[in-house]
């Protein structure tokens, strides 16, 4: 059998952009996906909407959200933990790649109720990202592209910084050129550990983190690239994407469902009923990723978001019916919380109410005075029962360590770029977004940079130079602009 | 033990007067839950937007939803909580389930309610019925046994076998009791999902958009117009085109029987008639239509995907689905076998075939046409109200 002129190890969405560029350019493509085909597609398949720039309103997006915002935005989140050349560019690649997704059977809507705050700057999957992932599978197969599943790949060989071969359930597999997208090591529950490390308290707080994706990113490719390979990382091993989710849901893949979207209207006590953070300190869709490292540092990485009847009605139903009870020592005893400490903290929070007038779609004038931490807004006595709470744990989304890489994607090492070795998706996502989140914009760097891997996979096994992503969005601007 | 422990919740909340949800309701509520905390699938179908008016999920809002679902397999394979993983979440699956229940505990008389266990057994015993009953009627009147029946020269015309009237009193009865059964079945539906879906009452424009979803099958187009799913996750028209044929190949028979009636009694224009006349155009294309219909239809159903649908119901739905092919293409034999001696059988074989779908029509299938035009007829009430859930993310 000849050698495949690009191997794709990974099946998620950057890696299935790579593979769809790549047999487009006229590649041959084998794309090896670890998990079964059920859970193929990794972490984008409990993803929902594409951070998208746009100058005007485009199909489903209402208004403009112009580069120079989302920079700004990007800019907040990361803290500047990001590169600037990389990132615009991936923010120009989000406006003009919509067409060519449709093209392979991706469909656009409208946002989702509870999902309106980003109306203007998201475009959402019809059917969330598992149905994305079934149509790009649908047209890889369609245009000859081989899949395989259940199809680890556990080392490569690299000499000189080319690549020659991938090992995947003990057969060796060359190809004139590969792309690595196979994740990130959110579900290897011993990096993590050894990531995490012990704490003060001589707890290993990530033995208590849930993933809230797929079982199937154990970095086992990403440590040997680092390890053995020594290519040019990127981030910090302890970063990671985490939010406070209800602490039953599933070890793996509890996805979007899990999360408790009640944390601004009450309060959050740890495991000794104290609270620790300002509940009420913006919108929960700006705070909902600060509340996972939160919980991480409590004792036990759990807290309780309590609320009254007042609540309900006003968030997101969760997934599992929270703890009732009927008086507030009667709740914290089926939570398991000290009851005195409990009422001492709730009775204090209650008077130190300054309710004005409640508004949950705007930073309200509801705060606290005199107690430790405040609450800034939405504060209102929890008084009303039925009472009820939701225990948290941390949920790892994605980790952000990953290989650095530059505009035509290559793996690079000792800053030198492969010829023929290329990398996307959460395995260099790292390099825009070095901490922080905002939605969607993970699947906006991994369409990006999915996509110019693939182009140069192809190019590279024509010996052609590669291209910078650079190019492939100006192409797509003026094919827009031509037939606009 | 649990079993023991819910039954006796079971049989505690029945003597406090409160309403106990079957296990497949109950599924149906677990999964809307978990589905409501989602919300992925909202522009799949009306099931979706509907779920999200609401918090908690009672029976009414449970009937509602099932009959609103359309099978069309959409959010099941999109569904990142689908069978393998532990949330187990089929909800084209659970809707299917509580929806043949519905159409049992709704079926008027309730006792008939038991036929759609025993839908095999319940079709081929009225198929069965209504053969015996016109071969039995034509051996009499015909005179000579079964054997006379064949070759039986009847000059083109039905009606020198069985006489215009005589048909008419069988018929009649067995239509008329079908309109009623099917509009008492549907009536307490409304009753009772009515209060669940905001009370207001029907509006034009509530009917018009109703109507419309009924009529071009909007809920099978996936939401983005590429159709519905099949034998996989790939789109597909094909389940939306063979069912329009059925239903309006079905509609044109209808219309070709009804104009024939206004022909004999308001003109006295009597039957055979032949091309070009409207009641055989009519007839004639409406049988066609019919017979590819359900062809289609039935392959699409031997090739669903397993996960699809509630397989208990398969032969409810293929009993059907070959019912209305015996009919249609009985009836265009009919046609083509004018001359031939074979004409009296053919026709004690139509009849027949006609009486059985006729006869089961309120305990069979046919019953979600009639369900689920009610239920797109709330939904589009209910849609035109404020919603009732003001979520703070908005």
């Amino acid at each position: 059998m000849a050698d495949v002129d690009v191997l794709v190890i990974g099946g998620g969405n950057a890696a299935l952009c790579a593979a769809l560029m790549a047999r487009e350019a006229g590649a041959s493509v084998l794309l090896l996906e670890a998990a079964p085909r059920a859970w193929r597609g990794g972490n984008s398949g409990h993803t929902r909407n594409l951070r998208c720039m746009h100058d005007a309103p485009q199909d489903v997006l209402v208004e403009a959200y112009p580069e120079e915002e989302y920079w700004q935005d990007l800019l907040k989140v990361t803290g500047g933990l990001t590169n600037e050349h990389l990132a615009r560019l991936v923010i120009r690649a989000s406006s003009h790649c919509r067409d060519w997704m449709r093209s392979h059977g991706v469909h656009f809507q409208p946002p989702l109720s509870g999902a309106l705050h980003v109306a203007r700057t998201n475009a959402f999957f019809m059917g969330g990202g598992k149905a994305l992932v079934n149509a790009y599978y649908r047209s890889a197969e369609k245009l000859g592209v081989e899949v395989r599943y259940e199809a680890p790949v556990d080392r490569i060989e690299i000499d000189n910084g080319r690549f020659i071969a991938a090992h995947c359930n003990g057969e060796r597999i060359t190809a004139k050129t590969c792309v690595l997208a196979a994740g990130g090591f959110e579900s290897n529950r011993e990096w993590l550990r050894e990531a995490w490390g012990q704490n003060e308290r001589g707890e290993w707080p990530s033995d208590n983190f849930l993933i809230r994706g797929t079982a199937y990113n154990k970095g086992v490719l990403l440590k040997h690239l680092l390890d053995d390979h020594g290519a040019d990382r990127i981030g910090d091993p302890t970063q990671a994407h985490m939010v406070a989710i209800d602490a039953r849901a599933p070890l793996y893949d509890g996805g979007i469902c899990t999360r408790i979207d009640c944390v601004s209207l009450g309060v959050v006590v740890n495991r000794e009923a104290e609270r620790f953070y300002d509940e009420g300190e913006d919108f929960w869709p700006k705070r909902y990723a600060i509340w996972g490292r939160l919980v991480a540092q409590q004792p036990g990485q759990i807290g309780y978001s309590i609320i009254d009847s007042k609540a309900i009605g006003r968030f997101m139903p969760p997934v599992f019916p929270g703890v009732k009870a009927d008086s507030l020592p009667e709740l914290a005893q089926k939570l398991g919380l000290p009851v005195e400490t409990f009422m001492r903290t709730l009775d204090a929070y209650n008077a130190a109410c300054r309710v004005g007038r409640f508004d949950h779609t705007a930073l309200d004038d509801c705060h606290t005075e005199g107690v430790s931490p405040a609450k800034t807004h939405w504060a209102r006595p929890i008084d009303t029962g039925p009472f009820y709470g939701y225990a948290l744990k941390p949920g790892v989304t994605f980790t952000y360590l990953g290989l650095h890489t530059d505009d035509t994607a290559a793996v690079r090492f000792g800053n030198q770029p492969s010829s023929n070795l290329f990398v996307a998706g959460e395995m260099m996502a790292g390099n825009v977004l070095g901490k922080g989140y905002t939605a969607g914009v993970g699947m906006s760097i991994g369409t990006a940079f999915g996509r110019i891997a693939g182009v140069n996979a192809a190019l590279a096994s024509k010996q052609a130079p590669a291209q910078s992503l650079q190019t492939l969005v100006a192409t797509e601007m003026k094919a827009q602009h031509a037939n606009a | 033990m649990q079993t023991l422990e819910a039954l006796t919740r079971d049989a505690q909340a029945l003597a406090n007067g409160e309403i106990v949800l079957s296990a497949p309701e109950t599924e149906v509520a677990r999964q809307m839950q978990i589905c409501n905390a989602c919300r992925y699938c909202e522009g799949f179908c009306a099931v979706f937007p509907a779920m999200t008016r609401r918090l908690e999920f009672g029976k009414a809002d449970i009937h509602f939803l099932a009959n609103l679902c359309h099978n069309c397999g959409a959010c099941l394979h999109a569904c990142q909580y689908a069978p393998p993983h532990e949330f187990a979440v089929n909800v084209p699956q659970a809707m299917a389930q509580v929806r043949g229940q519905t159409y049992a505990d709704y079926a008027w008389p309730p006792a008939l309610g038991r036929l759609y266990q025993r839908q095999g057994l319940t079709l081929s015993l009225a198929l069965a019925a209504g053969l015996a009953l016109f071969l039995v009627l034509g051996a009499v009147l015909q005179g000579g046994g079964l054997d006379a029946l064949w070759g039986a020269n009847l000059g083109g015309n039905f009606y020198n076998l069985f006489p215009h009237n005589l048909l008419v009193g069988l018929f009649a009865p067995v239509f008329l009791f079908v309109v009623l059964a099917l509009g008492l079945g549907v009536r307490r539906f409304w009753r009772d999902v009515t209060p669940a879906t905001s009370g207001a009452p029907l509006s034009a424009p509530a009917t018009a958009e109703a109507t419309d979803a009924v009529l071009r099958l909007k809920y099978l187009d996936g939401g983005h117009g590429d159709g519905c799913h099949n034998e996989d996750d790939a789109y597909t028209l094909s389940r939306r085109r063979f069912h329009h044929l059925t239903f309006y190949g079905f509609l044109l028979c209808f219309a070709a029987t009804s104009l024939a009636t206004v022909y004999h009694y308001a003109f006295g224009w009597a039957a055979p008639y032949d091309l070009p006349s409207i009641p055989k155009l009519l007839g004639a294309v409406g049988g066609v239509l019919l017979m590819l219909g359900t062809a289609g239809l039935w392959h699409l159903n031997r090739t669903r995907h397993a996960l699809h649908g509630d397989a208990a119901q398969k032969p409810m739905d293929l009993g059907f689905i070959a019912l209305l092919f015996l009919v249609s293409s009985s009836g265009l034999a009919l046609w083509l076998a004018r001359g031939t001696p074979a004409l009296a059988l053919l026709l004690c074989l139509h009849l027949g075939a006609v009486m059985a779908l006729f006869a089961t029509l309120p305990y069979g299938k046919f019953a979600h046409g009639i369900f689920r035009t009610a239920a797109l007829l709330r939904h589009a009430v209910e849609k035109r109200q404020p919603n009732p859930i003001g979520l703070g993310a908005d």
